[in-house]
């Protein structure tokens, strides 16, 4: 039972050690109490600034996804006007975006999980303190400072192992909160500077991942126009119906001015 | 005896399950040693299984220590050597 022994040998020496001391055993009580209610207050705290970082993330999708919105419509706008470059452009953004959206999703996801976690650590740790002061109380009234001595050692044994356990609980969320709020703030400052047009990912992978992500956004790409195409077709004759008077001298001249531009940029 | 799964909490698993848990353990050990991470995630996610199977949650306000402690499930192998070793496990 190796792993499991040797992994509980070293979990209680180290709780006992970070106990032990006070000289009379009921000022020991009255310590550890104390860092057990500061110890409370660090979780309850912590669980907060998971919360609020879980929080900014909704934020961040919710602003992300109105962005993919908006390049939709400029997509359907574009290609209204025959402008299928620029609806090609907008949508191969509104791809770059969703990749951040998917991320952003995952991540949530993950705080999400963090928070329920040191939720629960919250309640076992608290549960264990209450315990821990109607024992104490007990302990000081009933019994003198040598008779206390392995009632204490009792109780302090648990509540420091739980210690231990809650207290590493914290600073694995306090981790992967800390890598994630780096994303978080580089996102907030895209989002800032309305770079977010601009798809390049930041820090996005190597070469060939690169190539294979722009490969599979030019076939999202590729399948979002063709479904366009067949839902905005049956349209435009509509959009002509509705102005017929004039429509000969008004055709005329977008028509040159649509025939003359893709012309001049491909030059 | 008293089983604690770290971030998870106590389990009461009785004696006669040992020697299945034993097994499972040392599944573990040998990934750690072997550093293996791939064989690690499915031995030590075995091993809690055990554990959540044949134990029932023991008292939440108990004060009573545990006999043996386990890992969080989503450990890596870098974090169960660390905490066998004497770094960082008690907070402030």
């Amino acid at each position: 039972m190796s792993i499991m022994k040797r992994m509980s040998l070293i979990f209680r020496s180290k709780a006992n050690t970070a106990l032990d001391k006070a000289e009379d055993p009921r000022e020991t009580l009255d310590y550890s109490y104390q860092r057990q209610l500061d110890l409370l207050t660090k979780v309850r705290r912590g669980v907060a600034d998971v919360a609020t970082s879980r929080k900014r993330v909704e934020l961040q999708v919710n602003q992300l996804e109105q962005q993919a919105t908006k390049l939709q419509g400029q997509a359907e706008k574009a290609l209204g006007m025959d402008r299928e470059d620029l609806a090609r452009e907008a949508l191969t953004r509104k791809s770059g975006l969703q990749q951040q959206i998917a991320d952003l999703k995952t991540q949530h996801a993950q705080l999400q999980g963090e928070e329920e976690k040191l939720t629960l650590a919250q309640q076992r740790l608290q549960a264990k303190v209450e315990s821990f002061r109607t024992r104490k109380e007990t302990i000081k009234a009933t019994y003198t400072a040598a008779e206390a001595q392995t009632k204490i050692g009792e109780a302090m044994s648990g509540i420091g192992e739980e210690m231990g356990d809650v207290g590493m609980a914290m600073q694995r969320a306090e981790d992967k909160t800390a890598a994630m709020q780096a994303r978080a703030g580089a996102i907030d400052e895209l989002l800032a500077s309305g770079a977010l047009d601009d798809a390049s990912q930041p820090g996005g992978g190597d070469d060939i991942s690169r190539e294979l992500d722009a490969m599979s956004s030019t076939s999202d790409v590729e399948a979002e126009l063709a479904r366009m195409k067949g839902l905005s077709a049956p349209e435009q004759p509509a959009a002509i119906e509705g102005q017929p008077a004039g429509g000969d001298i008004l055709a005329e001249e977008p028509q040159s001015q649509t025939q003359a531009r893709p012309a001049g940029e491909q030059s | 005896m008293i089983v604690r799964i770290l971030g998870e909490g106590q389990y009461d698993v009785a004696d006669e399950s040992l020697d299945e848990l034993n097994r499972l353990d040392s599944a573990v050990e040998a990934a750690v040693d072997a550093d293996d991470d791939a064989a690690f995630a499915p031995a030590l996610g075995a091993l809690l299984d055990g554990v959540r199977s044949v134990g029932t949650a023991h008292d939440v306000d108990s004060l009573d220590p545990s006999d043996l402690i386990l890992p969080p499930a989503d450990a890596s192998i870098a974090e169960v050597r660390e905490l066998l070793t004497d770094e960082g496990l008690i907070p402030g």
